[in-house]
């Protein structure tokens, strides 16, 4: 057994054994749904359903539906997909990371952040295929023979280094949260008692009975997938930001973009698993796991990653300048007195300002400046995205081919569409899988539960 | 005709303390089940490491060299593209923009070749029927099943012994 410092505040609160773990975490499977979750699913998925619609309207009518035009031919459409992979980018990072360093505290909140990932990565996927327009052609994305003409995709291209990313980020971490998720299903089976949820549990579950060599195995495919899962996460953002960062265009031809973005990435990926978990710890009970200090963890993260997201700014603007070349200095002038300074300063305000109130450690440690901070920073980033694309594309080499851009409203149907799509699958996953890894949970139970640490101290 | 005993423990420290009385004695166990993972079980039970990870590498070998063998094949050898007036027939000066999907392509063949391999020598797949021997032992309960047939000792002393552990629970059966 491990031995954890006393003075180090517990994980699991209260005095829990390992039965109370499996009926907290299955509590909201096993019982009614609770009136709120019945409200919010409701109102979700008729946001999804316009959104649907709206996606519908966009394939049946062509992409000039949208606000683009032949000067900004890329606006909300990447700006969302950038921002939902960013999103993204914290399940796996929690999961995968967070294990390779032992991080005891990312028990309580992996499931539900990769849950997160998968959603938003399925989201971010939506928007460049409706972005191709004729979405029904996507399959020329992938290298297939060459009956179609003769030509192969381009490997020379970040664009198609993309599909490969996108595509191995969303199966791997689809397959690591899974593997988890199987134990998991075998203790709802075993616990369920109407026959149909039964049998749902049971093919779910995959025959899991917990023996002692599928532990040994299932350690070692945990370990190996945290280990190939981390470079994974880090080359996915850094490809999305070679799409621009490849490109001639002022503002996006900048080198600094790869480490940029990560961090960008996982600190608006952060953010969102707290705006979630605040919400889920409290509609669904589950305080003692998680509670205040995991919450000041992730502000951690969001500090340090909110502060490298900050210099990175800085260095941009300061690098225009010093680059001596004009057209980069003026993008940057442009970037924040141009038409488009509101979305700059937004961006500066909640992404620079906000997340270094952090440091203090009243507003670390409260919940509710979290819950605000982190939609704040939320915003932030994706008005970040907005500024990256729409200000370098609308002004460029050629005055006389500036133009500005103006979203239509299916431009922001299809947004707010998507986030209902994430919210609807978001609360079914909460009322029908285990939200905690619950049998992970136990095995620290005994090195970081409150009743065991103190049993130690004597 | 052998008995099987399934011996119960509520406890992951006390289970591997009569885990390891138990094998002091020259029993074999046969099987542990368990809600979690008992870190120190293996060894006491003789259970080696497992070779999964041996696997993952050579999956994602095997997708490092399909993924080289690919680009060399669709963009140098078959069709070369006249991008921007790079080199287009020389793999060697092509390679470093092929290390991304060389990269990536390595991850998705290593990670799923592992995971269909994890849950093939598990026999964890879709349909297959539970086989704990009680539904507690995936939630707080630690079962360890010990057989006549693996064990040289006879029923009476094997009970005997198993009764001399802290166990919470022992259900004996008989199986064809």
């Amino acid at each position: 057994m491990q031995k954890e410092s006393a003075i180090r505040e517990p994980l699991i609160l209260g005095h829990k054994t390992y039965k109370d773990i499996t009926d907290d975490v299955i509590r909201p499977i096993t019982g009614p749904a609770p009136l709120g979750w019945k409200i919010m699913i409701t109102i979700s998925s008729i946001i999804a359903i316009y959104g649907v619609a709206q996606i519908l309207y966009l394939i049946g009518t062509g992409i000039g539906v949208w606000g683009l035009n032949k000067t900004v031919g890329w606006a909300w459409d990447i700006t969302n997909f950038v921002w939902w992979v960013g999103i993204g980018h914290a399940g796996t990072l929690i999961s995968a990371v967070l294990l390779l360093f032992r991080q005891k505290w990312r028990m309580a909140i992996n499931r539900s952040a990769e849950a997160m990932t998968i959603f938003a990565v399925i989201m971010a996927a939506v928007f460049p295929g409706i972005h191709m327009g004729r979405i029904w052609l996507a399959y020329f994305v992938f290298p297939l023979p060459n009956q179609f003409g003769s030509l192969w995709v381009n490997f020379n291209s970040p664009l198609l280094w993309d599909v490969f990313a996108i595509s191995t980020y969303f199966s791997v971490s689809l397959v690591f949260w899974y593997i988890g998720l199987i134990p998991d299903f075998a203790t709802i089976r075993d616990r369920m008692i109407k026959p149909i949820p039964k049998k749902i549990y049971s093919i779910l579950s995959f025959g899991w009975s917990g023996r002692a060599k599928h532990w040994n195995r299932f350690e070692e495919v945990s370990l190996v997938l945290a280990g190939i899962a981390t470079p994974l996460v880090f080359s996915v953002h850094s490809i999305v930001s070679m799409d621009f960062a490849t490109a001639i265009i002022p503002g996006w031809h900048t080198t600094i973009f790869p480490p940029y973005f990560v961090s960008g990435a996982v600190f608006s990926g952060f953010a969102m698993v707290q705006t979630l978990m605040l919400i889920m710890r409290k509609a669904f009970k589950l305080e003692s796991y998680i509670h205040v200090k995991h919450v000041e963890y992730m502000n951690i993260v969001i500090i340090v990653t909110g502060s490298i997201v900050g210099v990175a700014y800085l260095t941009e603007l300061f690098i225009s300048w010093y680059s001596g070349v004009e057209y980069e200095s003026y993008a940057f002038i442009n970037r924040f007195s141009g038409p488009y300074s509101m979305a700059y300063w937004t961006m500066m305000t909640c992404n620079v300002i906000s997340p270094q109130l952090f440091w203090f450690k009243k507003i670390r440690r409260s919940l509710v400046a979290t819950f605000i901070l982190s939609i704040v920073v939320n915003i932030g980033m994706w008005f970040e995205r907005y500024v990256i694309i729409v200000t370098s594309l609308h002004r460029d080499y050629l005055p006389s081919s500036w133009g500005e851009f103006i979203p239509t409203a299916t431009d922001i149907g299809i947004f707010v569409g998507t986030l209902g799509i994430f919210s609807t699958l978001f609360l079914l996953f909460t009322r029908y899988f285990p939200v905690l890894a619950l049998n992970e949970l136990k095995t620290i139970l005994k090195s970081s539960g409150e009743s065991y640490k103190n049993k130690q101290d004597k | 005709m052998k008995k099987v005993f399934h011996v119960m423990y509520d406890d992951d420290d006390t289970l591997l303390v009569a885990a390891r009385e138990l094998v002091a004695k020259g029993i074999h166990i046969n099987e542990v089940y368990s809600p979690f993972p008992v870190h120190g079980i293996d060894p006491v039970i003789g259970i080696k490491r497992t070779r999964l990870a041996i696997t993952s590498f050579m999956y994602a070998m095997t997708g490092t060299s399909l993924a080289i063998l690919g680009m060399w094949y669709f963009m140098i050898s078959d069709w070369p593209m006249n991008i921007g007036g790079k080199p287009s027939f020389s793999m060697l000066e092509n390679i470093p923009a092929f290390i991304p999907v060389t990269f990536e392509f390595s991850v998705l063949c290593g990670a799923h070749g592992m995971a269909i391999t994890y849950l093939l020598r598990n026999g964890t797949l879709p349909g297959m029927p539970a086989t704990n021997p009680d539904p507690r032992t995936t939630d707080d309960m630690f079962v360890i099943e010990i057989t006549t047939d693996t064990n040289s000792m006879d029923e009476k002393k094997l009970e005997a012994a198993i009764k001399k552990t802290a166990l919470f629970e022992l259900s004996i059966k008989d199986v064809k």
